[in-house]
């Protein structure tokens, strides 16, 4: 086991890899109640084409099954682990991702029992051709209830719009449709694909011991056979750099008007400490720009054209990545046109000064310092980061030392028109 | 050793709410002002927060508000309005880095007091009334943020159900105001009505973080010093439930919003409290409780399938989003575990689930210093006094027998069902 210190920020990180590949992290948090723990595989919606081991050709799986194996794994013979976990007095969840799969429980006793239960639930996979159906009546509901949220429509339109091929554009839960052609023996193939503990990563903070909980971890770990594994080969086709589509807009039940600007990102093929520096210069552009303290946010708000829910946003995975800003207004074309000239004045004139980044770089350290407060956010986040090859804990150095000259190269390549898309929600 | 150290100090109109904990990254104010819910009122307080969070008067726009906020590390501001029971709520949230976790150290939990204070006190306004422009575009936003409801239909659905279900109680009115209300407001009955509240609401500063007791005391005796004063209370409000009542609304959205309301009789000042947090637990709360299991994993008709309490009005609220065609056999499962409840249909292996659940969850609330105030909170609300440990231990407490009895009070109060135009097949 190895220890990290991380000094100005006050935290320890132990770390470990197992045998079989299972990469291990324990952050102590004396002073909690809870104890939250993920475990997580690099495997999400966008992994819909692959090789099976020891197949030689490439498949292509229904839209949603790694959504659907998230709700499934939940299953066993003896029953539902929810049902476990809650007699052990924890809360468990799941959530998919484009890129990831999470299962996680957070506890305030019984931890180690609790943590037994969710690497053991998540290792031993239980499909039946009856409880694959029941689901599907389930996850129907949970797709329905998305199509009637106008924000969860508004946010894949405009992804649906910046890419071509992609399959980031897909619905992580799929469709009514897509989910019916869903079988046991496809869960099966996905999982022995994804859920290889090489693939993987267990996160646990809280305050508990480390050295008990990593040889907890440890002895699980050793009492299970995992065959050897060959790195996992998926499948995309190639993306061209443009928008798919310019403009488009839908009609729901709704009052007042949704427009968002996309952006589609550029050199998606960046990983660790460039991926970090590109995603956090990308950050405070818009923050400089858009942010509460911007003399265009001002504007825009005082000409009434935006209200409170205005938002914007960026992230940046391997393979794709979008900017967004956007948010309820009364003039969705008008937003549309006025975000996007903001864009181009930005990357032509002097709009970006030392002074401005220099408040944002404050700002964002701040934010990142109080995201440290929640276990679930450091969790969440280190996961993201480490699949991504960067480390969580050099947030805050990376943004000390960004320099202005950063910030306006990653907006040069970033900010030109084929790239920008507008999606709209606009009431029937 | 207590769960949660809480020191409270009563002085010059405010009573403050030390908690010193070194768990965070940041230090956190909570300011709080309470008063009843009322109709003529409730639009003046859904807007005050916004204006006074707006801008202040040393800092008159929001650009030049903001900017020395992001200076100050970030620092948070972060304005609210809701209800508890017959009470109206505004709260004001900062939140400051501790600068020990700082290259740069400055004395930042002093600029947070004297930051805060400038919000409340001394906010942009002259000649008795705001800054009209600021009042303006905080009306607009007030205005489409109520509009906004009616956009996210479980939250239009839940807030429907409370409107038909307490139609002669002040308790229907939403805490973000009334819409025709709006206009109305001029910056000169604005600061009429911001002078009163200041004069008159209950008054509750939260101050959690890693902290100095007697530094914290000292400021804010410093920073924040008002009338004395005697807030007014309003008695609980029971009404008696004589016929349940059934409506239905159509909008053109795919999947239809169930909402149910019962009337439980019971509120966090009663002595079946806790039996009733119990009730709620097994019937509705959790996923392993009866609407989960019945609604969603057996007969497969619902994602979400949940029900939650109004501690301080008595509610109890299911809610649950399904298919058009499956609401009578929804509805009839809903009421079939509702009986099941009042019959005592419930195994000793839920009560001791539940139990465990309960007290996991309230020590993970107060995990965050958000959590942990509105916790405290609820004892400022019920003019109560319970600790957190006292809490935990009457749920231990609770009985089968305490369970049961709770359901003999619950009534079924409105079944409010929105649902969208075409029929699935």
């Amino acid at each position: 086991m190895e220890k990290q210190t991380f000094e100005q920020l006050q935290e320890e990180l132990y770390v470990e890899q197992m045998e079989n590949g299972l990469s291990v992290y324990i952050l102590p948090k004396p002073g909690f109640n809870k104890t939250y723990a993920t475990f997580t595989t690099k495997y999400g919606s966008i992994d819909n084409h692959f090789k099976e081991p020891g197949e030689q050709e490439f498949s292509q799986v229904p839209d949603g099954i790694a959504h659907f194996l998230e709700h499934k794994l939940f299953e066993k013979e003896a029953g539902d682990v929810f049902q476990q976990f809650s007699r052990q007095g924890a809360a468990a969840n799941a959530f998919t991702s484009f890129t990831r799969t999470a299962y996680l429980f957070s506890s305030t006793s019984d931890v180690e029992k609790n943590l037994e239960t969710l690497i053991d639930f998540v290792q031993e996979p239980y499909f039946s051709d009856q409880s694959v159906e029941k689901e599907k009546g389930i996850i129907g509901q949970e797709i329905m209830m998305y199509d009637d949220n106008a924000d969860w429509r508004l946010y894949f339109g405009i992804i649906e719009n910046l890419y071509h091929h992609h399959p980031v554009k897909i619905d992580i839960a799929g469709t009514v449709e897509s989910i019916s052609g869903i079988t046991k023996e496809l869960l099966y193939k996905c999982y022995n694909t994804f859920y290889h503990p090489s693939n993987m990563l267990l996160f646990i903070t809280g305050p508990e011991d480390p050295e008990k909980i990593m040889k907890l971890v440890r002895d699980n770990q050793a009492k299970k056979k995992f065959e050897k594994r060959e790195e996992i080969s998926r499948k995309f086709e190639a993306e061209p750099s443009s928008a798919a589509i310019k403009n488009r807009s839908i009609q729901m039940h709704v009052q007042t008007p949704k427009c968002v600007v996309g952006i589609k990102a550029a050199d998606t093929e960046l990983e660790g400490m460039e991926m970090l520096k590109r995603e956090l210069a990308i950050g405070l552009f818009l923050e400089c720009t858009f942010g509460k303290s911007s003399e265009y946010y001002e504007n825009l708000f005082d000409s009434g054209m935006i209200d409170n829910s205005f938002f914007y946003d960026y992230t940046q995975e391997y393979g794709f990545g979008f900017g967004m800003i956007g948010g309820d207004t009364r003039e969705p074309d008008q937003l549309a046109q006025k975000v996007k000239s903001i864009l181009f004045e930005v990357k032509e004139g002097g709009f970006l000064t030392e002074e401005k980044l220099d408040a944002v770089r404050k700002k964002r350290i701040g934010a990142f310092l109080r995201s440290l407060n929640s276990l679930e956010s450091i969790a969440n986040q280190f996961t993201r980061y480490a699949f991504n090859q960067m480390e969580l804990f050099d947030v805050v150095a990376v943004l000390e030392e960004m320099t202005l000259a950063e910030v306006r190269d990653a907006v040069n390549g970033l900010i030109e028109e084929e790239r920008l898309s507008v999606f709209q929600v606009l009431p029937s | 050793m207590a769960v949660v150290k809480e020191r409270i100090i009563k002085h010059q109109g405010v009573t403050v709410h030390i908690v010193p904990t070194s768990k965070y990254k940041t230090n956190t104010l909570v300011w709080k002002m309470k008063a009843p819910l009322k109709e003529e009122t409730v639009t003046l307080r859904a807007l005050l927060p916004s204006v006074l969070q707006s801008n202040t008067e040393k800092y008159s726009t929001s650009t030049s508000f903001r900017n020395h906020l992001d200076g100050l590390y970030g620092a948070s501001l972060f304005a609210d309005v809701g209800k508890k029971g017959e009470y109206h709520i505004m709260s004001f949230q900062m939140e400051m880095v501790n600068e020990k976790y700082l290259t740069n150290r400055e004395p930042l939990l002093e600029k947070a007091f004297e930051l805060l204070s400038e919000v409340l006190t001394k906010p942009n306004a002259k000649e008795g009334q705001f800054d009209p422009s600021t009042v303006a575009k905080e009306k607009r936003a007030l205005k489409q943020r109520l509009e906004s409801i009616y956009d996210d239909k479980m939250r239009y659905s839940s807030m429907r159900l409370t409107q038909e279900m307490c139609v002669e109680e002040n308790y229907r009115l939403d805490a973000s105001g009334i819409a025709d209300r709006i206009e109305e407001i001029t910056p000169e009955s604005l600061y009429a009505y911001y002078e009163r509240a200041f004069m008159e609401d209950e008054l509750d500063l939260y101050v959690i973080g890693d902290i100095a007791e007697e530094e914290v005391a000292e400021m804010a005796n410093r920073y924040f010093q008002f009338s004395e004063r005697k807030p007014e209370h309003v008695s609980y409000i029971n009404h008696q439930v004589q016929e349940a009542k059934e409506l239905q609304e159509i909008q053109d959205i795919k999947q239809g919003k169930l909402n149910i309301g019962y009337r439980t009789n019971i509120t966090y000042r009663d002595p079946d409290y806790f039996a009733l947090q119990m009730f709620n637990g097994i019937f509705g709360a959790f996923s392993h409780s009866k609407l989960f299991i019945n609604v969603r994993e057996k007969a497969s008709l619902a994602y979400y399938a949940a029900s939650r309490l109004e501690s301080h009005k008595g509610l109890l609220m299911v809610m649950s989003g399904i298919d058009n065609r499956n609401y009578e056999q929804a509805v009839t499962i809903i009421k079939e575990q509702m009986e099941a409840m009042k019959s005592g249909d419930f195994s000793e292996q839920e009560i001791i689930q539940t139990k465990a659940i309960i007290k996991n969850q309230l020590l993970e609330t107060i995990d965050t210093s958000r959590g942990l105030t509105e916790v405290l909170y609820h004892n400022v609300v019920a003019t109560m006094d319970i600790s957190l440990d006292e809490w935990l231990a009457r749920i231990d407490q609770v009985t089968r027998e305490e369970i049961i009895a709770c359901g003999e009070k619950i009534a079924l109060d409105t079944i409010y069902f929105l649902h969208g135009t075409e029929v699935a097949e």
